[in-house]
């Protein structure tokens, strides 16, 4: 009897690994959809975009590809991290294209020679989110790094991104600005994406400096205000560089020259400018031929 | 729960794919690991050699490796500027499968080992005493222990579905390709979107009941 209990069993497994072997084969090869023939179709279809979190989880990305796709045929596989992390990827070949938001650091892997050509494509702005309340008192501050003196003054919770970011980056330059080495129990480095930051100032009724973008994609699921905008030191520009071919054979040159080519181009730079959440632009082309 | 239910009843083409792409990953890798684990699993339970202990602690000891620690390992070798980078399996299904493989192996060789050793040890000394070559030893003694290695092979499936490190560092988590049910659930939540990550949880959960069930099915009688 105990036997069959256990050919039954091992059937039943067997049985089941077919089952889900050609069911999703049959499904996950499919794909999402069957191009149209009057689409071009590239020689390497697949370009991979190291990215912010900002572009992905803002939507503007899941917006606008499809687009790409349908005026190049060129499919976007979208790796999204931190600008750190996106810059080390094209560092190490293992992207083809990148859209970061860190000048400094882009202007750095420019020279070194890990790229081949940055363009300006758009930007927007940070801003420092916070508790409705105001409890540190930004509101009023001259400057983004006096806004930062008066949180740590009052050693007020602050969600850093603490992943080198383009946005973590920026919160550096501010706090050194301020001329403050953020330490202590207050300062939370989360090492997580803008979204996950938000939520956790959220949680713990604290500041966090947010890309505008993706404050407007998640801000109704938070009870968080906008507690300091507007100084021009603030200003979040977006580039996008294609990574120097001759760093390796495998690099899809061709599709990250299409890609980088289409989004600075007059149709990619007015759906940029048409993207839009709650009736607010999330970021404003301006590439400059 | 009502959204998250209705979301998998519905249809949802996301979803579905993304448990479909799950649990494609989980077959191939699985395979993948069962291919050297049993062998090793087998050899290691039957072989008298120098340093056999050592080993065994060995194997075990690599099982309770963090999977982002395999999935970092595995990325300086399929990385474009690594030693495998030309087969271009990074961020893609390839590397994913591979990355699980490699998380799974010492799974199935450790469990397989373990699960051997409760076999009547009569068998595989008269294996011997029969004159068997190691060859033929190790393929009966696989044969007779099927359901215990069965039992192995589930817990990999099970260990692969489960896991979220070498699916998001080497899948990259990219929508429509290397997306997986623990990879979107990682995401929705960064995002406070809990509906999805809640049906795709409730369908792991669902996955996790079978492969135990299936797994003492296998060997309820066994003492």
């Amino acid at each position: 009897m105990h036997l069959s209990t256990k050919r039954t069993a091992v059937r039943a497994a067997a049985l089941c690994a077919a089952l889900v072997l050609g069911a999703t084969q049959a499904f996950a090869l499919g794909g999402k959809e069957t191009a149209p023939a009057t689409r071009p179709t590239p020689a390497n279809p697949r370009v991979r975009l190291a990215t912010t979190t900002s572009t992905e989880n803002s939507g503007l990305l899941s917006y606008i590809l499809p687009f790409f796709t349908e005026d190049t045929g060129y499919t976007v596989d979208v790796v999204a991290v931190g600008t750190g992390a996106a810059l080390k990827l094209g560092e190490n070949a293992d992207a083809d294209v990148l859209l970061v938001h860190a000048r400094a650091q882009e202007d750095a892997f420019m020279a070194a020679g890990h790229g081949a050509d940055r363009r300006d494509v758009m930007y927007n702005d940070f801003i420092v989110i916070g508790p409705k309340s105001d409890p540190a008192g930004l509101k009023g501050s001259a400057s983004s790094a006096v806004a930062f003196e008066r949180i740590a003054t009052v050693a007020a919770p602050f969600v850093s991104r603490g992943d080198k970011s383009g946005t973590h980056v920026k919160e550096l330059d501010v706090w050194k600005a301020a001329k403050i080495t953020p330490a202590g129990a207050w300062y939370k480095e989360a090492g997580q994406g803008m979204e996950q930051v938000i939520i956790m100032a959220d949680g713990l009724q604290g500041y966090a400096l947010a890309d505008r973008g993706t404050w407007i994609a998640v801000k109704d699921k938070t009870s968080l205000a906008i507690c300091y905008e507007g100084d021009a030191g603030l200003f979040n520009p977006y580039g996008v560089i294609t990574v120097a071919p001759s760093k390796n054979p495998a690099i899809n040159a061709e599709g990250a020259k299409a890609f980088s080519s289409w989004l600075t181009s007059a149709r990619g730079q007015g759906l940029i400018a048409s993207y839009k959440l709650g009736g607010q632009t999330l970021f404003f082309p301006n590439y400059k031929p | 729960m009502t959204e998250a239910i209705a979301l998998l009843a519905g249809g949802d083409r996301e979803t579905w794919w993304t448990v479909a792409t799950s649990l494609r990953f989980s077959v191939f890798s699985t395979l993948f690991a069962i291919l050297p684990g049993v062998p090793l699993g087998a050899t290691l339970f039957l072989g008298r050699f120098k340093g056999k202990r050592v080993a065994v602690a060995l194997v075990n000891a690599v099982m309770a490796v963090p999977t982002v620690v395999v999935g970092l390992f595995v990325y300086s070798f399929i990385s474009r500027s690594g030693p495998l980078g030309a087969l271009g399996l990074l961020y893609g299904p390839g590397g994913v499968i591979l990355g699980q493989a490699v998380l799974a192996f010492p799974l199935v060789a450790a469990m397989s080992y373990t699960g051997l050793q409760k076999l009547d040890p009569r068998y595989s000394e008269t294996l011997l005493t029969l004159g068997a070559g190691p060859w033929r030893r190790m393929t009966a003694i696989i044969k007779e222990g099927r359901y215990v290695i069965v039992q192995s092979v589930l817990a990999a499936f099970g260990r692969v579905t489960g896991e979220v490190g070498v699916s998001m560092m080497l899948g990259g988590n990219i929508r429509w390709y290397t997306r997986t049910m623990t990879t979107t659930i990682a995401l929705d939540a960064s995002k406070g979107e809990f509906e999805r990550a809640l049906s795709l949880g409730l369908v792991l959960l669902a996955i996790a009941l079978a492969v135990n069930f299936l797994s003492h099915l296998a060997v309820r009688d066994d003492r």
